[in-house]
C-alpha cells in the first residue's frame, strides 16, 4: 500500500487568457520516482512552480500528506514542510562557497540549530552524495554546468526532504555525467519519499522512473510505465514522434 | 564562515583609523596638534565613510540599491540638532533663531527632553528604525525591487525635503538650524572640541567596519550574499528573506542614522539640503567607485570622492556635477567593481558587469 505524497487536484493556472495548466489533476505516492514529461510549453514547471508556492492557481489545490493545501502557503513555509525543489535553470547562488551550500539547505534557519559535529557529518555525507567533496571550499560561480546542477540537487537534498523536485536535471550534462545523475536519483529513492523528475532525455526518464505522466497543454495526456508510454499512439503523435 | 587575518585589508584599515584617532588625541593641546582645518576635515570625512559603510551593507552584501540613504543621515543630523539646541539653550540661554524667526515663545511640544543626550540619542534610534522598517516592510512585501526600490528611495528623500523646508514643521525649515554652542556641556568650537569630536567620528568608523566585518563573515553574512545572488531559491529552501532583508535595511538605517549625528556637530548646521537627492545619489558614487561588497572599497571610496570633491570646490567649483556624472560613467562602463578591478589588474570583468546591470537594470515581480 503506497501512501499520496501530493494530490494535484483540478488545478488551473493563467497567464492573460492562456491556460498554462487546464482543471489538471494528478498523484503522487510516497516511494515511488515520477517523471512528468511533455512538450516545451505543455505546463512541467508551471506545476512544480505551483506546488512550491510561487505560482498562485486560479483554481484547484493541491494537498500534501493528505492534509496541507499548500496552495495558500508562502514558498518558505513550503519549503519547511518538507518539500524542496530543484530548478530548470540551475539556481546556485554564485557568492558563496559549495561548502555554504550544503549547510544553509542542511540548517535553515538565520542562527544554527544542528550543533557543529552533527552539522559537519551531514554536510560531509551530503557532499560525498552528490560527488562534490573535491570541491567544497571552492566558489560556486566557479563550477562547471554540470557541477552546478549537481551542488543544487545536493543543497535541496541536504534537509532531507520528503518530496524532492527536480526540473530538467541532465539538461546540458555529458553522456557520462548523466548516467551518473541517473544513479544518483535511484540512490535518492526511499520509502518515505517522493520525487518528481521533469526531463526531456527518454533514455534518461526510462532509467529513473517508476511511473510517467505525460502533460500536453497542461493536462494529462498519458500516465503509465515508460513502456506503455512510448507504446502510445496519441503520445507519440504530440510529443515522441516530433 | 570566511576568516580574517591580521593583515587583511579590513584589519590594517580599522588599525591606520585608530592609530590617527589615538594620535590627534595624543597630540591634542600641543605645539605638534593638526590644524583645526585639517582635523575637522578628517572627522567630516570619518562621518561619510561611516555613511558609506551603511550603503555598502545593503547594496554591496543584499544588492537592494537605496538612492535615498541621506534620508536616514538627516534623521541623525536632525536629532543630534535638536538634542545641541535644547541643551545649549538650558545651559546659555540661547534663543535659536527659528524660534525668533517664527516668532514663537517656546518650543514646540514634540521638542521635550531632548535636552538629555540619551533621550535624543534613543529617540533617533527608534524613530529610525521605525521609519525604516515601516517603508522595508512594505516594499519588500509587495516584492519591490531592483530599479522600482531605487526610484522609490529618491522619492522618499525628495518628499522629505519637501517637508523640511516648510517652516512650519519646528525644525528649522527653510534655514534649518545652527547657532549650536554647547555639547555635553563642553564648549563648542574649540580646538579640544573639533579634536573630541573627529576622534569620535573615527573611533565610530571604526567600530562599524569591525563590525560589519564581523556580521558579513558569520552564516547570517552568508544568507544576506544568497538573498542577494538568487532571492528566489533561498526563499524555496525555507528562509523568509523578507525578514532578512528587513533586519539588514533597518540596520544599515541607524548606520547612516548614526553617521548624520557624528557630521552635523562638526559643521555646525543642519538643514533641508542634506535631504536633496544628489546627497543620496554622491553616497551610492563614494561605494560604486570604492567597489561594492568589501567595505574597504565604500571607506576608500568616500574618503577619495570628497577629497576630490572638496579640492575642486576651491580649483574649479562649476565642474563638480561633470566630474561626478564622468565618474558614473565610468563605474558602470569600465569599473564595474570600482577600484577593486584596479587593485586586481583586471581592467573589464563581464561578470561584475552583468551584476551591476542586474542590481540597477532589473526588478523581479
Ligand atoms: N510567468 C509567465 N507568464 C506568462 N506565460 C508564462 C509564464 N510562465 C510560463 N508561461 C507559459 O506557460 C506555458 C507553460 O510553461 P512551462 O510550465 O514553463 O512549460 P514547460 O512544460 O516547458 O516547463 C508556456 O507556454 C509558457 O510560455
Ligand atoms: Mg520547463
Amino acid at each position: 500500500m503506497s501512501l499520496t505524497a501530493l494530490l494535484v487536484d483540478g488545478l488551473t493556472v493563467r497567464f492573460g487568457s492562456f491556460r498554462a495548466l487546464d482543471d489538471l489533476s494528478l498523484a503522487i505516492d510516497y516511494g515511488e520516482v515520477r517523471a512528468i514529461i511533455g512538450p516545451n510549453g505543455a505546463g512541467k514547471t508551471t506545476l512544480l512552480d505551483v506546488i512550491s508556492g510561487i505560482t498562485r492557481p486560479k483554481q484547484g489545490r493541491v494537498l500534501f500528506d493528505g492534509a496541507t493545501d499548500l496552495t495558500g502557503l508562502s514558498e518558505a513555509a513550503i519549503a519547511r514542510a518538507g518539500l524542496r525543489r530543484k530548478f530548470q535553470k540551475p539556481s546556485v547562488f554564485e557568492g558563496l562557497s559549495v561548502r555554504q551550500h550544503i549547510v544553509i539547505g542542511a540548517d535553515v534557519g538565520f542562527r544554527a540549530r544542528l550543533d557543529a559535529p552533527a552539522l559537519e557529518d551531514r554536510v560531509s555525507e551530503v557532499l560525498e552524495t552528490v560527488g562534490l567533496v573535491d570541491q567544497s571550499s571552492r566558489l560556486a560561480g566557479e563550477l562547471s554546468h554540470g557541477q552546478k546542477q549537481w551542488l543544487e540537487i545536493g543543497m535541496v537534498l541536504a534537509s532531507d526532504p520528503k518530496v524532492l523536485m527536480l526540473d530538467e536535471p541532465v539538461a546540458g550534462l555529458t553522456d557520462e555525467e548523466t548516467e551518473r545523475t541517473a544513479a544518483l536519483v535511484r540512490a535518492l529513492k526511499r520509502p518515505d519519499r517522493a520525487i518528481v523528475v521533469v526531463e526531456h532525455d527518454m533514455d534518461f526518464v526510462e532509467r529513473i522512473a517508476d511511473r510517467v505522466t505525460v502533460l500536453h497543454e497542461g493536462r494529462t495526456l498519458f500516465e503509465g510505465s515508460m513502456d506503455k508510454v512510448r507504446a502510445d499512439a496519441a503520445v507519440v503523435e504530440v510529443y515522441l514522434g516530433r | 564562515m570566511s576568516r580574517i587575518g591580521p593583515t587583511s585589508p579590513i584589519a590594517l584599515l580599522i588599525g591606520l583609523i585608530v592609530l590617527v584617532a589615538a594620535v590627534m588625541a595624543g597630540l591634542s593641546g600641543t605645539e605638534l596638534a593638526l590644524s583645526r582645518y585639517l582635523a575637522n576635515a578628517i572627522g567630516q570625512l570619518a562621518a561619510f565613510a561611516v555613511l558609506a559603510i551603511s550603503l555598502d551593507l545593503i547594496w554591496g552584501y543584499l544588492g537592494i540599491l537605496s538612492l535615498g540613504h541621506g534620508l536616514f543621515f538627516a534623521l541623525g543630523g536632525y536629532f543630534i540638532a535638536m538634542y545641541l539646541l535644547k541643551h545649549s539653550f538650558e545651559t546659555t540661554g540661547t534663543v535659536p533663531d527659528f524660534l525668533q524667526f517664527m516668532g514663537w515663545k517656546d518650543f514646540p511640544f514634540y521638542w521635550a527632553g531632548f535636552e538629555f543626550f540619551p533621550y535624543a540619542l534613543i529617540a533617533a534610534v527608534v524613530a529610525t528604525t521605525l521609519i525604516a522598517g515601516v517603508f522595508g516592510y512594505v516594499s519588500f512585501r509587495s516584492r519591490v525591487g531592483g530599479v522600482y526600490f531605487a526610484i522609490i528611495t529618491q522619492a522618499l528623500v525628495y518628499v522629505a525635503m519637501l517637508l523640511m523646508f516648510r517652516n512650519d514643521t519646528g525644525f528649522g525649515g527653510n534655514n534649518g538650524m545652527t547657532g549650536f554652542t554647547v555639547l555635553l556641556g563642553w564648549p563648542m568650537g574649540t580646538s579640544g572640541m573639533i579634536t573630541a569630536l573627529a576622534v569620535a567620528s573615527l573611533l565610530v568608523l571604526a567600530l562599524v567596519l569591525a563590525g560589519c566585518r564581523w556580521l558579513v563573515g558569520s552564516r547570517f553574512g552568508a544568507l544576506m550574499l544568497a538573498t542577494r545572488d538568487d532571492e528566489t531559491r533561498l526563499r524555496t529552501m525555507g528562509y523568509e528573506t523578507v525578514r532578512l532583508k528587513l533586519i539588514v535595511w533597518c540596520l544599515s538605517a541607524v548606520i547612516a542614522m548614526l553617521a548624520g549625528m557624528l557630521y552635523v556637530p562638526q559643521v555646525g548646521i543642519i538643514n533641508p539640503r542634506v535631504l536633496s537627492p544628489e546627497l543620496s545619489l554622491e553616497i551610492a558614487v563614494w561605494v560604486a567607485i570604492g567597489g561594492r561588497g568589501h567595505l574597504v572599497g565604500a571607506v576608500v571610496g568616500a574618503l577619495l570622492v570628497n577629497a576630490v570633491k572638496f579640492w575642486l570646490s576651491f580649483a574649479a567649483p562649476d565642474i563638480w556635477p561633470f566630474i561626478l556624472s564622468g565618474l558614473i560613467v565610468l563605474v558602470v562602463l569600465v569599473f564595474p567593481n570600482g577600484l577593486m578591478d584596479l587593485a586586481k589588474f583586471k581592467l573589464v570583468r563581464p561578470m561584475g558587469a552583468k551584476r551591476i546591470a542586474a542590481d540597477i537594470g532589473e526588478a523581479r515581480p
